[in-house]
């Protein structure tokens, strides 16, 4: 008896034991084999405390002497200087003006890290250069013509809770009423849009804290959709406008049929900023010429530059977006060359818009990071004047109105909603902050940075009077915009301030008579200091207005796209994308398809034979995974060039209507074989007559072996 | 039980034996118990590592070896690799890593099985579990030599790059990379195993030795 059931017990055991081991053996999944290595090797060198010896100090002091530098120089070396191999602590997104892109530079090491295509082509990048349907030439054609630039301005970081998220970057382009929108995934231009409703948009790019919005405003009134209307009927027919692009987060892109504008009286809006916490659901925008000067010098009229500064005041638009958007979805907006717009009168019935008054043309508006203030900066008037939102919502409900402009748009009294005014200098354009409870305001007249205390809730932060000038740096020279260190988000860092400074004048070594734009660096750490410049970086393209500095952990980039067969312009695997071992080419008619991959150091197929005037569509995917190891190519004579990133996935269309033999090859050195990296494509002219694709397969079938 | 199976299998331990030795009989079955266990665990344990550095990649490349899988930046490798016309990664040891899960349920059963015989047939079926990391050992350098001394003489760096032996464990060198090499967690659970079997066997040995002799004895006697 007992020996059985010992037997049975040992029975039970073994196949406990049994499917116990296989259930272990599928748990083994690939999952667990990717554990990273073991590194043998750091990067860069550590940093370890240092004390430097007597004999260091004669060194530095005779190195500071040859090149004449004094002590604070060395301090701002000390400051700035990134060694080999370490990384910046903060990222600015630049606009690059004139030049239609966004450049990308390390703070504090002022290093230009790269730039971004938005509105003009650019060949390294492979943007506008993908052959004769490349959608990002299509996305940069208005009205079928063929736009190759932009006047980017105001760079805007994704925002969560009124704080950078680090997911996306949009930009306006103010020559052209466009909006970008750029992945920092990958940092890639995505999209595109174009305001129908006018030409000219210098407050873009502005986002609610939620990025559930956009702001695009307006500056030079046109006729709503930009038709013929002569100067005469300025009042009557042409007017300003701001738009509210809809952000679909998950998406990626701006979705165009839930986004709305408010039609604005033809008063040339000017900068534009989204309140928070406190002024959360609303947003400003300056103005100027509210004058409604219709310029005209040359018949004897005053010039736009003095008709439109006649008067003392102009107006803060003060409006409330979540009413806005109510009153579009509850179907109040008019349908304007296709877009819907919310009219002025629809703004003064539903209590959408407010004006308060402002001291005459001012220049920046700028809410607080609490959201409790608006900073106008004076342009021609040497204050900052603040106006409270708490002021501003108990000015509303009381109807506290001095009255109406002409388009029927209440005007709130100045004396009810104005909370301080201080006297900064000369030229105050633009305000950002930091976590101490300073604002700090460009002074382009007086080429300076102004450090001014607030009141309010920040009068505990720092031992200066609330409402008061503190400091005044000079800069070199003419400043714009500043930027500090997360300085226009509701928790600024106030660590570095950057002052983009228009002209350079003698900072740098001549550059012919167009010279470069100076981004100097400096450090507003410590209240009680000066603001020393620690850096001059000179800006050789184009006039960037506006940027942006995020903390560079926030980013998430991709240092290699995620899955070979990657489409960038919808951010997953292109089921087009040619694998390895099916490259080739087939026709169908005067169709040709080219399936090719790309390796170090091959194309796949090296031959490629069409007939002219075939219309060839070209794919290529890039069989790469390591960091930077990216590819170019390139088809001289055709207008094309592409960056080929690791495990990115590409396609091109064009007509070979011009006969001949190309090489095309990789325009990256990608490799010891890189000049290798070639092909030949073969366009057989008509007369020739011999029927290309038998030839092109077989050369097709000799090349991928 | 014929004579033959229990010549074979062993004598059975009386319960009243047992009882008064219970840590004399139950030691080997434990110990073997724990080396099962091991090898089941190095399934889940890389066997071997490479880490490649070169100047252009500030982070390494790393090849990590399971006993069923090869990880890692395989693909990366097998890039390079072409240059010197090295044969890609995966074509090597196919069988081995398809059969390697079936071989360690193989080993785990047959020590079990040893565990239940109690007379000195049982080495026989420890024998693939202690050799095993041996075996390992040898694969993995049979199969580092074949590659590395066939390499395609039509490459684009076969003038540069002559045949030659990677380093399976330790430090090496191929172009301007620099190769470590070292044992993995999971083949050291294997060797642990190995070692705990022989160890094993010593206790299995004092266990039923005796017995195996009073049960021979008492056989011819009867």
């Amino acid at each position: 008896m007992m020996r059985g059931s010992k037997v049975a017990g040992a029975r039970g055991a073994w196949r406990l034991t049994l499917v116990g081991g296989l259930a272990l053996t599928m748990l083994a999944p690939e999952a667990w084999a990717q554990q990273p290595g073991r590194r043998r090797r750091g990067g860069g060198a550590e940093a370890a405390p240092i004390e430097i010896t007597a004999e260091q100090t004669a060194q530095l002091t005779r190195i500071a002497n040859d090149r004449k530098l004094n002590f604070d120089d060395l301090m701002a070396a000390a400051k700035t200087f990134m060694p080999s191999g370490r990384h910046d602590e903060y990222v600015l997104f630049a606009s690059g003006g004139q030049s239609g892109q966004i450049f990308a530079i390390g703070v504090p090491s002022m290093r230009l890290l790269r730039s971004i295509a938005v509105f003009t082509p650019e060949s390294w990048q492979g943007y506008g250069f993908g052959g004769d349907t490349d959608p990002v030439r299509e996305r940069l054609r208005i009205n079928g013509r063929d736009v190759q630039w932009g006047d980017t301005h105001h760079p805007a970081l994704s925002e969560t809770k009124g704080d950078y998220d680090g997911q996306f970057l949009f930009i306006g382009d103010k020559a052209n009423a466009r909006l970008g929108v750029i992945d920092l995934r990958d940092w890639e231009t995505k999209q595109i849009v174009k305001n129908p409703l006018t030409l000219s948009s210098h407050g873009a790019a502005f986002v609610t804290p939620n990025t559930d919005y956009i702001i695009e405003g307006g500056q030079y009134p046109t006729t709503l959709g930009s038709s013929y209307a002569p100067i005469s009927e300025y009042k009557e027919k042409y007017r300003g406008m701001v738009t509210m692009w809809k952000f679909d987060r998950m998406k990626g892109r701006i979705d165009e049929s839930q986004s709305f504008a408010l039609e604005l009286p033809p008063y040339w809006q000017d900068l534009a900023d989204a309140g928070k916490l406190a002024s959360d659901g609303w947003f400003f925008v300056n103005s100027f010429n509210t004058e409604m000067a219709t310029g005209g010098i040359e018949d004897g009229n005053p010039p736009f530059e003095a008709g439109a500064s006649k008067r003392d005041m102009d107006y803060l638009h003060i409006v409330n977006w979540k009413k806005a958007e109510a009153a579009f979805k509850a179907g109040k907006a008019e349908m304007i060359n296709g877009f819907p717009v919310l009219r002025l009168s629809t703004l003064a019935s539903e209590g959408i818009m407010y004006f308060a008054p402002e001291p005459k043309s001012p220049h920046g508006v700028d809410v607080t990071p609490n959201g409790q203030y608006m900073v106008v900066a004076g342009k021609l008037d040497p204050h900052v004047t603040v106006y409270s939102m708490e002021k501003i919502k108990k000015a509303i409900a009381d109807k506290a109105f001095s009255g109406t402009d002409d388009f029927g748009i209440p005007v709130l009294n100045f004396d009810a909603v104005m909370e301080a005014q201080v006297e900064l200098g000369l030229g105050p354009l633009h305000t950002q902050f930091d976590d101490k409870g300073y604002a700090y305001t460009s002074l382009f007249l007086d080429s300076a940075v102004a450090r001014w205390s607030l009141g309010g809730e920040y009068d505990a932060l720092n031992d200066d009077r609330p409402w008061k000038l503190v400091q005044k740096t000079p800069v070199q020279y003419n400043i714009g915009h500043l930027c500090a260190a997360e300085g226009d988000t509701v928790s600024p860092d106030g660590r570095y301030l950057i002052s983009m400074s228009k002209w350079s004048v003698d900072r740098f070594l001549p550059t012919g008579p167009l010279l470069p734009q100076n981004f100097q660096l400096l450090d507003i750490v410590e209240p009680g200091t000066t603001m020393p410049v620690i850096y001059d970086s000179p800006i050789g393209v184009g006039e960037p207005h506006y940027c942006q500095m995020i903390k560079a952990d926030k980013l998430q980039t991709w240092t290699v796209y995620p899955e070979v067969g990657w489409d960038p312009h919808t951010q997953a695997i292109s089921p087009n994308a040619p694998k390895s071992g099916q490259e080739g080419v087939t026709r169908n008619g005067s169709q040709v398809l080219v399936n090719m991959t790309a390796v170090r150091s091959h194309f796949v197929p090296e031959h490629v034979v069409v007939n002219e005037g075939d219309t060839v569509t070209w794919r290529i995917t890039v069989v790469e995974t390591a960091q930077d190891a990216t590819h170019g190519f390139c088809i001289g004579g055709y207008n094309i060039n592409l960056s080929m990133e690791p495990s990115e996935y590409l396609e091109f269309t064009f007509v070979a209507d011009q006969p001949g033999t190309f090489p095309f090859y990789c325009t990256e050195f990608c490799s010891a074989l890189h000049l290798e990296m070639a092909g030949y494509l073969y366009v057989k002219p008509k007369d020739a007559g011999a029927q290309a694709p038998a030839e092109g397969s077989e050369a097709v079938a000799s090349g991928s072996k | 039980m014929s004579r033959f199976v229990r010549a074979i299998v062993g004598p059975r331990v009386p319960p009243a034996e047992f009882a008064r030795r219970p840590v004399r009989y139950a030691l080997p079955t434990l110990i073997f118990m724990a080396a099962r266990v091991l090898l089941i665990v190095s399934i889940f344990f890389p066997y071997w590592h490479m880490e490649l550095d070169a100047p252009q990649y500030p982070n390494g490349l790393f090849l990590t070896a399971y006993c069923n899988l090869l990880t890692g930046d395989v693909r990366e490798i097998d890039g390079l690799n072409h240059y010197i016309g090295m044969r890609p990664l995966g074509e090597a040891a196919q069988f081995e890593r398809a059969a390697a899960i079936y071989m360690i349920i193989a080993m785990f059963l047959l020590i079990e099985g040893a565990a239940f015989i109690h007379s000195k047939w049982a080495v026989l079926l420890a024998i693939p579990a202690i050799t095993f990391p041996a075996g390992f050992y040898i694969d993995l350098f049979y199969w580092m030599r074949k590659f590395g001394m066939n390499l395609d003489p039509e490459a684009p760096l076969s003038s540069s790059v002559k045949p030659f032996v990677p380093t399976v464990i330790g430090e090496g060198g191929i172009g301007q990379f620099k190769t470590y090499a070292e044992w993995g967690t999971g083949y050291w659970l294997a060797v642990w195993a190995a070692g705990l079997i022989v160890v094993g066997f010593l206790f299995h040995m004092r266990a039923y030795r005796p017995l195996f002799k009073k049960m021979k004895a008492g056989a011819l006697g009867a």
